[in-house]
């Protein structure tokens, strides 16, 4: 949210997307096309609450933490064991990423380093903890047990790679 | 959940946060200011792009079945396998917990299981409508950093995995 021009570019590329999108599917099916909005809705009125909810404990937390403390415990001088506690934090929860990212910005915005946010987005969408019991049961233990561990893993390297280069 | 069961639900949240609001002004009133601004930003970045991403996934479900993805999942190896399987996973389709049963029968269907494993993690992290969002909330470089990374670390998973686990019993329920 730090550029806000740049906000508005991707929000047109998206909005022009759908309405493209939407045109071509009306051409070919007006009953599907149809169906599609009304999954479109029925999952807005889902995530509303949720949405909300964010908005609300991100105005909550710009008007209640400093930017200092927010720095302090996500900011430029993270450890590993920051680093891995965001990774864990991420790996455990069950949040749907279009709540999650909105958090996470806002985070960035008051002052976090990219680094922890990276790794807490990572294993929030690769590992997932409360899911294990259905992997296993679908993919079995071998294989939930290599593609939980190695996500985990690869998210921290990959958040550290990203807090170099961003 | 019916609609109407939804709508109640929205407006119970909302008047709660309203309720919260009022103390917030009311015993904060220095503060209460800043999160006002801060809560409205957001609501505006919301609505600017929310409702074209749900529309993209809507139209995804529709002309996208799942049973589609399965039948090109399944069939192609080799690189193209790879990349078709990367492909397929950041389509915009549904959640995790849909993504399992479908990996699932393509092992016991004995899919290439670096190419399922490719697709689980692209579906999991990398799809579309997701990326948009990351884009808008926190910024294209980081988003293209994750992307190129996490595409890198998917596909070593993937090989690792093959290499760890091949020949062995996978102990897949049938």
């Amino acid at each position: 949210m730090t550029n806000l021009g740049d906000n508005k570019i991707v929000a047109l590329i998206i909005n022009l997307t759908a309405l493209i999108l939407l045109a071509v599917s009306f051409k070919y099916s007006t009953k599907k096309s149809k169906k599609a909005l009304k999954i479109a809705l029925n999952k807005g009125l889902e995530l509303a609450p949720a949405l909300i909810s964010i908005v609300a404990v991100i105005g909550i937390i710009f008007a209640f933490l400093p930017p200092e403390v927010i720095r302090n415990y996500l900011g430029a001088d993270f450890n590993l064991i920051q680093v891995a506690a965001a990774a864990l934090f991420g790996a455990v929860m069950m949040i749907p990423s279009l709540i999650a990212l909105p958090l996470a910005g806002s985070l960035i915005d008051a002052g976090a380093s990219y680094t922890p946010v990276a790794a807490f987005i990572t294993t929030l969408t690769m590992v997932g903890f409360v899911t294990i019991p259905v992997e296993i049961k679908e993919l079995g233990k071998k294989i939930t047990f290599y593609r939980n561990f190695f996500a985990l893993i690869f998210a921290v390297i990959i958040s550290f790679l990203i807090g170099v280069f961003m | 959940m019916k609609t109407k069961s939804k709508l109640t639900k929205i407006l119970k949240i909302i008047i709660f946060w309203l309720v919260i609001a009022f103390l917030f002004q009311r015993f904060f009133p220095e503060r209460f200011p800043l999160a006002q601004e801060m809560s409205s930003r957001y609501i505006k970045e919301m609505l600017m792009i929310f409702p074209a991403v749900l529309v993209i996934m809507g139209l995804a479900d529709v002309w996208v079945p799942t049973s589609l993805v399965k039948k090109y999942l399944g069939e192609k190896s080799g690189l193209k396998g790879k990349i078709f399987s990367f492909f397929l996973g950041t389509l915009p389709t549904g959640p995790m917990y849909i993504a399992f049963p479908i990996a699932g029968e393509l092992l016991r269907k004995k899919a290439s299981l670096s190419n399922v494993i490719i697709f689980l993690g692209v579906w999991a992290s990398l799809k579309i409508p997701q990326l948009g969002v990351e884009i808008q909330f926190i910024g294209l470089k980081f988003s293209v950093l994750r992307f190129i990374f996490t595409s890198i670390s998917i596909l070593l998973i993937s090989s690792l995995m093959e290499k760890i686990i091949k020949g062995e019993n996978l102990e897949l329920n049938n």
